[in-house]
């Protein structure tokens, strides 16, 4: 199995995500140019990130330019196909802009960008994962059919819970309904989340939570798991 | 039109300074060639009323790869073939005005300062000072800075690592806000801001040039009356995006060898980087201003010298590799333009349409040419009086110790700053290992390297103005003592000098005083200063800001993994004072915001018992003998022992050590060259063996959470934690969670 990063002009969690891979995650990693479109090195085993930052400026909507771009053309093709596509802040904007994923990341309930630790309960472990997250838009917002068919299907990866791994008003940051932080697609190979697991993969920053995430959700059947449906208390 | 000495008055030039350009080029100059006179004499850019101080100040030595001032930024080495480039700039005077763009701008040309020499920036911190927080005006203030440095530097990628904020009435009119950026390059790929090579193609890269920041240089060398809000065009508006896409050209640009020499555009915009290159490569060039890409029609030839647009660079291209030049900015989808050519007779040729329009020799308008320079009178300030005869009888020992403790945990200038660093990406880049456990000073990894930098910045100014020369040698302390602190060797500083008018007497005596304290630490140190940037006329028809030089300090760890932490780790562990308690209120938080008494001298200080300790200190640290080392600093003893408890829920039960001394000294005075440690029981003697001569005391322990002093209970940690982490949220009205 390899890995594609796409390297938009604005990405800027492109490295940390390489780095995690390759050194922390022991895994190939070959770095994708926005203008390029050419993925034929990859098979449906593979997995193509969609790193964080701010893919074109976003200055319009965040991720709204990037789904345009050619690379991304291919990355949708790929996902269509069953290839794994996982989207981490910017690129969890990017998939839902791209319809590969439902619902919208909107201004935080507090309207200011907020880079923090926070707790996450989902995939991949009983006890909740301590991640950071960084971003302005990330408020995940959908109507609630589309709500219930994402917890009903256990397409709900990651929530925002507090430190015991409740639920609470409190540990939802930043305002997101029903505390979702992460979603997958209904064939569960297309992932996106607001959290960066890859800041949480090496051993000198003192988290090696984030492995837990990216080990779940790209090498392990853990992903078909049902996620965490528990209410918002 | 023509050019008078009136014209020249308009344009914030003096009468003998418009003489003097007279003579220099040997006829009256014309309003563009004047307007290139008016940016580069301007104070921001010539230094020309500080630069005879500066040069006292230690600039080689230790491991300075270039001299301070010879670079857009200093350079030193850490081994292993990579070398650490870092500088601090203020954008006081745009803030002022537009707190957003003016702090936004003042983060993207600090950067550009950066990676201009060829360096990735990993890291950057920021000096800010406001008014009181009280005050709506701070909190626009606050609010507009907090969120410009968040969302240039957010976008650019870079994490905001470290910083200090303080809250004083005399920033009311002008907040100060500085911003340092530190960045790594592989010894041997530095790019010199040198033009070279007659005939060399000149390139004009980055954003298009628009009307914005035109005299700009100049309008920070100016007071902030009522009318400044008019000198708006005066401030710069940045664009993070189109930064990030300037850095990773550039850098790539580097890599293929095509590129001669290079500086970014800022104050002054393309008549300083033309005439630095220049004249720092004894070269002249010839520039097609009509070749620069613009924004706006019509531009006329003195508002494409003097704008400072942002996101610009000037770019000397080895003749022959244009395309390759090219090719690149074309991926990243930049503008890159050649707009003229080196020559060989030392002169700015700048042409519109094949017209000539200005013609200066280079060396006329720079820093050690022709500029200016002044030596300014100055005189003890008369409020000394006032500080030298303060008396700590008048103030009486309060009988609530604790009351006045809660105080002290909630005053802004003390309290968390997380409503201001949670607004911060602060661990893009996945190198700040502070995130998780936090130290005295910021501790990133220097990748690829194992090694790490202890990065600080610091500066008391309430010291500073009780004695200037006292102050700032305190200032360069405490950034050491914080490096130290984190398990690092200081290696060097970058300063930000901000104070009020250079033409008041009494300001300049603390500008003057302020550089003898600052070149003797330094010089005890061994961290030469690498560069930096002087901010005068921090001022307004109320008076001036406290004299702020700020230390922004670079430290050196061999192993990251070998940090040390300020937290207490565990129960039971023994807590010891290193250093000595001293009977001082002097200039402390306490006596200023509790008591209310504006005038006392600085807390005690010693150059020599700070040097001494500090050695002792990273002695026991590299021995392993400290579980936690946080410095005395604002608030004194008690709340340095609160802030080690909070991040791992502990406590500590700590009793005064000496009776002799006053209570509210003891545990709030700031008597300077103190650190709190934390010490495991079976290592207690090792670590007493280990101190020698140097003085210590013992405190008491660390508990499960209750706080505990002089056998008194003052509660557990979680509550003083919410105190101390809700009190600017509740003044700012609770924005956060």
């Amino acid at each position: 199995m390899k890995f594609g990063i796409v390297v938009f002009p604005g990405s800027n969690c492109d490295r940390d995500m390489q780095e995690a891979l390759q050194n922390d995650l022991n895994q190939e990693v070959i770095m994708l140019w926005h203008k390029d479109k050419d993925i034929s090195m990859f098979n449906t085993n593979d997995c193509i990130v969609l790193p964080g930052g701010f893919s074109y400026g976003d200055y319009l909507r965040c991720g709204a330019i990037a789904r345009f771009s050619p690379m991304m053309q291919s990355v949708i093709g790929f996902a269509q196909k069953g290839g794994k596509v996982l989207g981490v802040c910017n690129g969890f904007q990017i998939l839902c802009e791209a319809h590969l994923l439902p619902g919208v990341l909107m201004r935080n309930v507090n309207q200011q960008f907020l880079c923090k630790n926070v707790y996450l309960k989902g995939v991949g472990s009983d006890s909740p994962l301590m991640i950071p997250i960084a971003h302005g838009e990330g408020r995940f917002f959908a109507n609630d059919d589309v709500l219930d068919e994402l917890e009903s299907g256990g397409q709900v990866i990651y929530k925002y819970c507090d430190k015991d791994g409740n639920i609470t008003k409190e540990s939802n940051h930043n305002g997101a309904t029903r505390n979702i932080a992460g979603i997958c697609n209904k064939n569960r190979n297309v992932f996106g989340m607001m959290p960066h697991p890859e800041r949480a993969c090496s051993e000198a920053l003192g988290n090696t939570d984030g492995r837990v995430i990216l080990k779940a959700l790209l090498f392990s059947g853990a992903a078909e798991r049902s996620a965490v449906a528990q209410a918002v208390v | 039109m023509e050019v008078t000495v009136n014209t020249a008055g308009q344009l914030r030039i003096t009468e003998e300074e418009f003489e003097l350009i007279k003579q220099k080029l040997k006829r009256t100059p014309n309003f563009n060639e004047l307007c290139a006179f008016s940016g580069m004499w301007s104070e921001h850019c010539s230094y020309k009323n500080s630069i005879k101080w500066l040069k006292t100040l230690p600039r080689e030595g230790g491991r300075m790869l270039v001299k301070a001032g010879e670079e857009n930024a200093g350079l030193m080495d850490i081994g292993d073939g990579y070398g650490v480039v870092f500088k601090i700039e203020s954008h006081n005077h745009p803030s002022a005005i537009e707190p957003f763009q003016g702090a936004a701008t003042g983060v993207g040309g600090i950067h550009r300062d950066i990676f201009t020499m060829g360096a990735r920036p990993i890291a950057s911190l920021n000096s800010l000072r406001f008014g009181k927080l009280e005050e709506a005006k701070t909190r626009h203030l606050l609010a507009g800075v907090v969120h410009g440095i968040g969302h240039y530097g957010n976008c650019f990628g870079v994490p905001t690592v470290g910083g200090e904020i303080y809250f004083e009435e005399r920033y009311h009119t002008n907040p100060l806000v500085n911003a340092m950026s530190v960045g790594i390059l592989k010894e041997g790929e530095t790019v010199s801001a040198t033009a070279k090579g007659i005939g060399n193609p000149v390139f004009f890269v980055g954003s298009a040039t628009g009307k914005d920041g035109i005299g700009g240089a100049s309008f920070a060398s100016a007071d902030i009356t009522e009318e400044s809000a008019e000198d708006l065009p005066a401030v710069q508006v940045g664009d993070p995006f189109q930064e990030k896409k300037l850095l990773e050209a550039c850098l790539e640009v580097l890599y293929t060898k095509a590129v001669v020499g290079m500086q970014d555009m800022g104050a002054a915009g393309i008549i300083c980087s033309t005439a630095e290159m220049s004249a720092k490569g004894n070269v002249g060039m010839r520039i097609d201003l009509d070749k620069v890409p613009t924004r706006q029609k019509n531009m006329k030839t003195w508002e494409l010298l003097l704008s400072e647009s942002q996101e610009r660079m000037l770019m000397v291209v080895e003749k022959g590799k244009e395309s390759e030049v090219l090719r690149i900015f074309e991926k990243w989808d930049l503008p890159c333009s050649e707009i003229g050519e080196v020559t060989d007779d030392g002169l700015l040729k700048f042409y519109m349409h094949g017209e000539l329009e200005a013609e200066i020799p280079a060396h006329e308008l720079v820093l050690g040419g022709g500029a200016p320079q002044y030596e300014r009178e100055y005189r003890e300030p008369s409020y000394l009086k006032k500080v030298k005869s303060f008396d700590p009888s008048t103030v009486e020992v309060p009988d609530n110790l604790r009351e006045v403790a809660e105080k002290l945990a909630s005053q802004p200038n003390i309290a968390s700053k997380r409503w201001i660093f949670t607004q911060y990406d602060s661990m893009v880049g996945t190198g700040n290992v502070s995130t998780n456990d936090p130290s005295d000073a910021a501790v990133v990894v220097a990748k690829p390297t194992e090694k790490g930098l202890a990065l600080t910045t610091d500066c008391n100014s309430r010291y500073v103005f009780a004695d200037p020369y006292i102050g700032a040698m305190i200032a360069v302390s405490e950034a050491a003592r914080n490096i130290v602190c984190s398990g690092g060797q200081p290696l060097g500083i970058t300063n930000c000098l901000n104070f009020g008018n250079p033409y008041d007497p009494e300001v300049y005596y603390q500008f003057v005083q302020a550089i003898k304290g600052m070149g003797e630490a330094c010089r005890k140190f061994e961290t030469p200063v690498t560069g930096g940037n002087v901010s005068f006329y921090n001022q307004n028809p109320d008076g001036a800001v406290y004299p702020t030089p700020t230390i922004g300090m670079v430290g050196l760890l061999e192993n990251v993994n070998d940090k040390m932490t300020m937290s207490f780790r565990n129960v039971g562990d023994i807590i010891f004072l290193i250093g000595k308690s001293s009977d001082d209120i002097n200039s402390s938080e306490y006596l200023q915001k509790v008591k209310g008494v504006e005038f006392s001298p600085p807390p005690q200080f010693d150059l020599n018992t700070e040097y001494e300790m500090q050695q002792v200190l990273l002695k026991l640290i590299k021995g392993g003998l400290l579980e936690s080392a946080h410095d005395v600093s604002e608030g004194g003893l008690f709340i340095t022992l609160l802030e080690s408890s909070f991040k791992n829920n502990l406590g500590f039960d700590a009793v005064a050590s000496d009776y002799n001394i006053r209570k509210d000294a003891f545990w709030f005075g700031e008597a300077q060259s103190r650190v709190v440690v934390s010490v495991k029981k079976e290592n207690a003697g090792a670590f007493k063996k280990a101190l020698g001569s140097h003085p210590y005391e013992e405190l008491g322990t660390v508990t499960a959470g209750s706080i505990e002093v002089d056998g008194q209970e003052w509660g557990d940690v979680s509550s003083w934690k919410n105190r101390y982490n809700t009190a600017i949220e509740k003044l700012l009205g609770g924005a956060n969670n």
